[in-house]
């Protein structure tokens, strides 16, 4: 059971190459293999792979961000949540028309192989998160 | 005969064309270095946070993952010799593949058979030069690569050392690359990749910094299968980039003291062209004033 700290999260979405966004958010839901997790302060440590590729992160300001992490993992210690991903993005940031023609692409190429089926769940993420942020 | 003016003068100028162009080498690698070191300094949050995380997998479940289980009788080496694809860095990629020679050496000494994997055309050439067979070789990136490019590595490094020996896979994985010391040093060096050593942080933990009883999502496992292969693109993605910044340092100097060797040639040749130019007028003086003599003395003779 999460206690109320009255605290806030320290979030960091971190790529491979770059910080993406930092900031203090109130709730960050990602979905893990085994469902959404919802990460309020307070919330005990926990190490858990993302499937789905979108993680939501409500920030103090009520400002309501989504990014595509696509494989990537998610960890949660003393109130910081760290999101990592190689090829993390935020939502906005991402242009919904070439996200959308990336995943025809991809699904084009077909799901045969696992890295045509990583390929697409990549590109399904991106645009979920395109779509949730405009 | 010493050379002619000409001579002189066009070597003087083909000289301080070369400097020109060391220079701009020299101000290129400059302002590249700084890209690289902060390109180093923003995949630093990646991998500290990834290497806690493998660390708290690591000490907080038991568990044997192939990656990081020692083979009893290690038979073949692979070994990532990261070097650059462009000359004109001073004794960069030689050094680094004098480093790898000895590894090779130390290898070979111990029984294993050399699988080499090489990144870097300077590398590939001297393999192709020598007529050695490379398992493996990237390039086209070595002074700013990319992390899909070491993820790309690092999948078939994985790929290799998953494999049973029998058929052609190898028990450990080696990285010999440059690391970036600081601006005037770069010291080639050796790390053993795989099997992955039980990372417990770059330092000790200190007593309040004690990593928390993590909750595992899906099990601990599972999160392992999916943190190593992240953590070993991460630790090749770093050599890779001290590589790079150390390639644009060895540039930098390299190309600092050709300019600086072009400059004292061309101050010797103005001075020789000086000099040429000076004894041709004095003789043409002497020779007008000889002839001048002459032609009085022959002018009183006939009076």
């Amino acid at each position: 059971m999460a206690e109320d700290t009255g605290k806030h999260l320290e979030v960091a979405l971190v790529a491979a190459e770059r910080v993406v966004w930092e900031g203090q958010a109130t709730i960050v839901v990602a979905r893990t293999t085994d469902g959404d997790v919802g990460i309020l302060p307070g919330h005990a440590p926990l190490l858990g792979l993302l499937q789905g590729g979108t993680v939501q992160v409500r920030t103090v300001d009520g400002e309501f961000l989504v990014a595509a992490a696509p494989d990537g993992f998610i960890s949660v210690a003393n109130d910081r949540v760290s999101i990592l991903a190689e090829n993390a993005e935020l939502g906005h940031d991402i242009d919904l028309e070439e996200a959308r023609r990336e995943l025809e692409q991809a699904l084009a190429a077909g799901t045969a192989s696992e890295a045509d089926a990583d390929e697409v769940r990549a590109a399904e993420a991106r645009v979920r998160a395109a779509e949730t942020a405009s | 005969m010493p050379a002619t003016q000409r001579e002189l003068k066009d070597r003087r100028a083909s000289v301080s064309t070369i400097k020109k162009l060391t220079r701009a080498m020299e101000l290129i690698a400059a302002s590249r270095i700084v890209k690289a070191q902060q390109r180093a300094k923003a995949a630093g949050p990646y991998a500290r946070e990834l290497t806690r995380a493998v660390s708290a997998v690591a000490t907080f479940s038991n568990v044997d993952h192939p990656l990081t289980t020692e083979k009893p009788n290690p038979k073949r080496a692979a070994v990532l010799l990261i070097t650059s694809d462009r000359g004109q860095a001073g004794a960069y990629s030689s050094s680094v593949i004098r480093e790898g020679e000895r590894l090779n050496q130390l290898l070979r000494d111990g029984d294993k058979e050399i699988v080499p994997f090489l990144s870097g055309r300077k590398g590939i050439a001297y393999f192709t030069f020598r007529q050695r067979e490379v398992e493996q070789s990237w390039s086209g990136d070595s002074d700013g690569p990319s992390f899909a490019r070491a993820r790309e590595i690092a999948d078939a490094l994985i790929e290799a050392f998953l494999k049973p020996t029998e058929e052609g896979g190898v028990d450990e994985i080696h990285i010999v690359f440059t690391r970036f010391v600081s601006m005037l040093t770069q010291k080639p060096d050796v790390i053993r990749l795989l099997p992955l050593e039980v990372v417990e942080g770059e330092e000790a933990p200190a007593a309040e910094d004690v990593l928390p009883l993590y909750e595992f999502e899906p099990s601990a496992e599972d999160v392992l299968d999916g943190l190593l292969p992240k953590y070993v693109a991460s630790r090749i993605h770093f050599c890779m980039l001290q590589a790079a910044a150390s390639e644009l340092a060895s540039r930098q100097r390299a190309m600092k003291s050709a300019t600086d060797n072009a400059q004292d040639l061309i101050e010797r040749l103005t001075r020789e062209y000086n000099q040429v130019r000076q004894s041709a007028i004095t003789q043409e003086i002497s020779e007008i004033v000889g002839g001048a003599n002459a032609l009085a003395d022959a002018n009183a003779g006939s009076e």
